[in-house]
C-alpha cells in the first residue's frame, strides 16, 4: 500500500486520493489472517467447511465454532475476527426472524445476504465505527434451489457456485474450480470439501486445527446440521490419504 | 352490536371465489348501500393487490379500500426486496396481520385469490375477526349465507374454466336474488398464469332460477267452487 502514513486511513469515512478505502483493506487484512472457510453449491445442497486453527491445546475441542445456525435451512460460515463473525451471525438471525414473522416464509438466501451486506456497507461510511473483520458466507436451500452466497467487509454481497474466504482461499478457489459442481452429490461435496481443508492447511502447516463441517440439503432433509460423526471421520480419512498422493 | 357507524357505506355483499385447475375464478355482484339507500350499483368489489393476486371485499367500503390499499403497498415492497412476485400466501398473510391485529376497530370479510409459480391457483378466506383459511371455494358477504348449501351440492373438484364461471355466476345470481343486500351485475375474473381476464354479466342478463309463481291464489279459486259449508 503505496499511501501507507498519508492519513487515509484514519477512518473509514475517508477516501485516499486514488478512490480506496483503507480501512476496507486492512478488515480484508484481518479476513486473510484467519483459517480458510468454503462453501460448496451442489446439485442437491451446500456443504459449508472451515479450518478452525486452534490457538492453544488448553481449549476445549469443539469450541468457538464457526459454523453457525441462522435459520432452519441456512447456515453460515466466517472467516476473520470471531467476534465480529458472532455479531454479523447475530444480525442475521434478527433479520431472520423478522422476515419470517413479516412475510410468513421461510427466508431466502439472497433476501438474507442482501440484508446483512446493507449493514455491512452501513460500516464503511462512518468514522465513529469501523468495517466489520469477516468475510462470511451464507449457505441454504430455498424455494430457489440451493444458494450460497458471500458477503464481504467492503459490504459487496455475490452468489456463487464455490466459495472461498480466508487464508488459504487461492488454492482453494483453484481446487474448487476442478470440481463439476452442479453434478456432485452431497455426500462427494462432503469428501471434496474435507480434501480442500486438509489440502490447504498442509499448504502453509504451522498450527493445529479442526475440521468443522455442515450441511444443508436433500441428506439432512433441508435442514442445517452438522455432517454426521461416521461420515466426517470417512471423509477426513478420505483427505489424509488424498495428502499422501497429491504431488 | 352496530358494526357501521351510522350513515357508513356498506358492502352488504355477495362474493365468491373458486380454485380450478389452471387459475381461480372470482366473482362479485355490484351494490354499494348506506341503510336502505343505494349508493351504488355498479361497484367493483374485485380490487388488485398485485399482478396475479386480487381480493374480494365485504363489510366497510372505507375499511376494506384502505386494507387493501395497505396491502398492494406490502406487496410492491415485497417485489422490489424479492426481485419476484410474492404468493398468494404472502399477500393472505399481510391480509391477516391487519385484520387481526385491528380486529376491534375493523369490519372487513375478505377472501384473497390469485395465481403464483410456487403453488399454482389458491384461494384464502379471511372473515371478520382475522382468521386464515385456504380453501377450494370461498363465499363471503350476507348474501353467501343464503348459497352454502347450493355450493356443497354443486361443487365438484377437478372443472375447467367455463365451469367454474358458471358456478360462480349461478351462485352470484342466487345471492343476490335472495338477499336484499346484494344485487346490480355481476363483475367477475379470471386469474390465470398468462393474465386476468375481466367478465362481466349486466343486471338484466343475469341466470334465471325459479322465482315463485301466485300457487296460493290458484288453489284459493278452486276452493271458491266448492259449497260453502252450512255453519249452525
Amino acid at each position: 500500500m503505496t499511501s501507507i502514513g498519508t492519513g487515509y486511513d484514519l477512518s473509514a469515512s475517508t477516501y485516499s486520493p486514488d478512490g480506496r478505502i483503507f480501512q476496507v483493506e486492512y478488515a480484508n487484512k484481518a479476513v486473510e489472517n484467519s483459517g480458510t472457510a468454503i462453501g460448496l453449491r451442489v446439485k442437491d445442497g451446500v456443504v459449508l467447511a472451515v479450518e478452525k486453527l486452534v490457538h492453544s491445546k488448553l481449549l476445549v475441542p469443539g469450541a468457538n465454532r464457526r459454523i453457525q445456525t441462522i435459520d432452519r435451512h441456512i447456515g453460515m460460515a466466517s472467516a476473520g475476527l470471531l467476534a465480529d463473525g458472532r455479531k454479523i451471525s447475530q444480525l442475521a438471525r434478527e433479520e431472520g426472524s423478522k422476515i419470517r414473522k413479516m412475510w410468513r416464509e421461510p427466508l431466502t438466501v439472497k433476501a438474507l445476504s442482501d440484508r446483512i451486506s446493507l449493514g455491512a456497507q452501513a460500516y464503511t461510511l462512518y468514522s465513529s465505527v469501523r468495517p466489520f473483520g469477516v468475510s462470511t458466507i451464507f449457505g441454504g436451500v430455498d424455494k430457489s434451489g440451493p444458494s450460497l452466497y458471500i458477503v464481504e467487509p467492503s459490504g459487496v454481497c455475490l452468489g456463487y457456485h464455490g466459495a472461498a474466504v480466508g487464508k488459504g482461499r487461492q488454492l482453494a478457489k483453484t481446487e474448487l474450480e476442478k470440481l463439476k459442481l452442479s453434478e456432485l452429490s452431497m455426500r462427494e461435496a462432503v469428501m471434496e470439501a474435507a480434501r480442500i481443508i486438509y489440502l490447504v492447511h498442509d499448504d502453509n502447516k504451522e498450527k493445529e486445527f479442526e475440521l468443522e463441517m455442515t450441511w444443508v440439503g436433500d441428506e439432512s432433509n433441508d435442514l442445517h446440521l452438522p455432517v454426521p460423526d461416521d461420515l466426517l471421520e470417512e471423509a477426513k480419512s478420505r483427505a489424509k490419504a488424498a495428502l499422501e498422493t497429491f504431488e | 352490536m352496530n358494526r357501521l357507524k351510522s350513515g357508513e357505506v356498506n358492502l352488504g355483499t355477495s362474493i365468491m371465489a373458486v380454485q380450478f385447475d389452471k387459475g381461480v375464478v372470482i366473482g362479485a355482484d355490484s351494490r354499494t348501500t348506506t341503510g336502505s339507500y343505494i349508493a351504488n350499483r355498479v361497484t367493483d368489489k374485485l380490487t388488485h393487490v398485485h399482478d396475479r393476486i386480487y381480493c374480494c371485499r365485504s363489510g366497510s367500503a372505507a375499511d376494506t379500500q384502505a386494507v387493501a390499499d395497505i396491502v398492494h403497498y406490502y406487496l410492491q415492497l415485497y417485489t422490489q426486496s424479492h426481485g419476484s412476485s410474492p404468493p398468494v400466501s404472502v399477500a393472505a398473510g399481510v391480509f391477516q396481520d391487519i385484520c387481526y391485529e385491528n380486529k376491534d376497530g375493523l369490519s372487513a370479510g375478505i377472501i384473497v385469490a390469485g395465481w403464483d409459480k410456487e403453488v399454482g391457483p389458491s384461494v384464502y378466506n379471511i372473515p371478520v375477526g382475522g382468521g386464515l383459511f385456504r380453501q377450494p371455494w370461498a363465499i363471503g358477504g350476507s348474501g353467501s349465507t343464503y348459497v352454502y348449501g347450493y355450493c356443497d351440492a354443486t361443487y365438484q373438484e377437478g372443472w375447467g374454466r367455463d365451469e367454474t364461471v358458471n358456478f360462480v355466476k349461478n351462485t352470484l345470481s342466487l345471492a343476490m336474488s335472495r338477499d336484499g343486500s346484494s344485487g346490480g351485475v355481476i363483475r367477475m375474473c379470471v386469474i390465470t398464469e398468462d393474465g386476468v381476464e375481466r367478465l362481466f354479466v349486466p343486471g338484466d342478463q343475469l341466470p334465471k332460477f325459479w322465482e315463485g309463481r301466485e300457487v296460493l291464489s290458484a288453489s284459493v279459486k278452486k276452493s271458491l267452487a266448492l259449497a260453502p259449508m252450512a255453519i249452525e
